[in-house]
């Protein structure tokens, strides 16, 4: 494996985590809330994913447990330029 | 404006969501038979695993729920009198409207065989049920679980995560045979007996056996007997269309609705699990028994109520479930004909999935990571995406078709 790939995954995670926000898709939700019990910091993601909206909570870590415990595949990382031009 | 919504579930509560985005003012009554209002019913598989705790399946706060300027009250629909604009609740007070809903959804098909009023048998249909099974899961040891589909797979992962015996009885020779391919059901098979499910196939249970109204044991048609403490059935769901069939709406297996989401009665709307829905593309009559349509017809059913016709339009149906802790989505149309362990309809079921014309099956990977995907003439059919679930999110987008399901009928 090439050294560039090796570091390739790592290298992606580290740059989502910095300019990426989680996503939802509400059609695949089914507000059962593991999402929200997971967050550290309490943040009621489940709420975003019923609106079908990114979690843009200035306190998310985008640290990926709500994406990670998901069971519907209804949460993902995206990069997405919500924080651009300020908070909204 | 006065609406009743009979029914708690989110058909009910996207209805209510969508008259308020159009009438701040009009009065909204909620009535629910189910004493612990609106959760998040497919959660409570969750719940049983252990990954979820019960008050967590609570979506909604208090204020959230006073935000929506309701009344709810606790009870059950008994009779609707269309002429008068009434409905009759717990067969006592009366309460008037202008527009009604009826969400009252699907119920488990019961049991049918002798032995079957005994303790120690359970469903999986609402909060109380998931109780009484966490319950006999502390002091069981061994439970049959009869059925097919996502909620009979739901009670083996439950009752087995609880550290239960669990023998998993299956009419055919292989699980979930008219939606999943062979190898698809062998892939769930395999991980089932990986952790530690006993699989019984060409298993039909006849008699529950037990002592002094307690179940012990089970008989199967070949005579053999398997003792158990814990029975648990999942074999179908039935749209609860009594309230509907009393008053005079059209009703077929579900109540009738136009894609206005309205019944026979033009004050009288429907939606989800009891809903029977007409489609305009494929000229069909559609029940869903899905979360998302659910949803999305209670919010089409809500906005018409309101006053602002619109139609439902049906997406290609589309559920992500995790079958033996495998993510899987199907979606469009990927299987035919019908289930032995199933009486009608499963939950987390869409008729739609069974329609399968002839189709190419295309499919690569391992076993758990496997795409399957149904390939018409013209378009994209189907598709079964099981593990990683990057490639179902395009599919999802992909708007199967230009609707191209149920090409028969075109």
């Amino acid at each position: 494996m090439p050294v560039k790939d090796f570091f390739g995954s790592d290298a992606s995670r580290r740059h989502v985590l910095a300019v990426g926000h989680v996503v939802s898709d509400s059609a695949r939700c089914v507000q059962c809330g593991i999402c929200t019990y997971n967050c550290p910091i309490e943040i009621d993601v489940r709420a975003y994913a019923w609106r079908g909206e990114s979690i843009k909570h200035s306190k998310c870590l985008t640290c990926g447990e709500c994406v990670a415990r998901c069971p519907r595949g209804v949460l993902r990382f995206a990069q997405t330029d919500l924080f651009k031009g300020g908070t909204p | 404006m006065k609406y009743v919504i009979v029914g708690s579930g989110v058909a009910g509560l996207a209805a209510c969501e969508a008259i308020r985005s159009l009438d701040e003012t009009g009065e909204i009554c909620m009535l629910g038979d189910d004493p612990h209002g609106y959760y998040s019913r497919p959660g409570l598989a969750y719940y049983l695993t252990g990954e979820m705790h019960e008050k967590g399946l609570f979506p909604r706060t208090k204020k959230e729920w006073q935000s929506l300027n309701l009344r709810f009250i606790p009870g059950q629909a008994t009779q609707i009198f269309p002429d008068e604009h009434e409905l009759e609740v717990d067969g006592k007070t009366h309460l008037s409207y202008d527009r009604l809903l009826i969400a009252v959804g699907a119920q488990a098909v019961r049991l049918d065989v002798p032995g079957a009023d005994q303790e120690g048998i359970v469903k999986l249909d609402h909060m109380e049920d998931a109780r009484r099974i966490l319950k006999l899961a502390r002091r069981g040891k061994t439970a049959v679980v009869v059925g097919g589909g996502i909620t009979a797979l739901e009670l083996v992962e439950g009752l087995r995560s609880r550290g239960v015996k669990v023998h998993y009885l299956l009419r055919g020779d292989r699980y979930w045979g008219n939606v999943l391919d062979e190898q698809e059901s062998k892939i769930i098979e395999h991980r089932l007996q990986e952790d530690g499910v006993k699989l019984h196939h060409h298993a039909e249970l006849i008699e529950v056996l037990g002592k002094r109204g307690r179940v012990q044991g089970v008989r199967l048609s070949d005579d053999r007997t398997l003792r158990c403490d814990i029975l648990a059935y999942a074999i179908g769901i039935r749209p609860r269309v009594e309230l509907a069939q009393e008053a005079g709406l059209a009703i077929d297996r579900g109540i009738l609705a136009n894609e206005f989401l309205q019944t026979s009665n033009p004050d009288i709307y429907v939606a989800g699990d009891v809903a029977q829905v007409y489609d305009p593309m494929s000229k069909r009559s559609i029940i869903d028994s899905l979360w998302g349509p659910a949803r999305e017809q209670g919010h089409i059913a809500g906005l018409n109520m309101a006053g602002q016709q619109t139609a439902y339009i049906k997406a290609a149906p589309f559920n992500v479930t995790r079958l033996a802790g495998l993510t899987t989505t199907i979606i469009g149309t990927v299987g035919r004909g019908r289930d032995d362990d199933l009486v009608g309809i499963a939950r987390g079921d869409s008729e739609t999935w069974r329609a399968l014309p002839d189709a190419i099956v295309a499919q690569t990977g391992f076993d758990v990571n496997r795409l399957r995907l149904l390939v018409g003439e013209k378009t994209l059919l189907g598709a079964i995406v099981m593990g990683d679930q990057k490639l179902s999110f395009p599919l999802e987008k992909n708007h199967f078709c230009e609707r191209g399901y149920f090409p028969h009928s075109r």
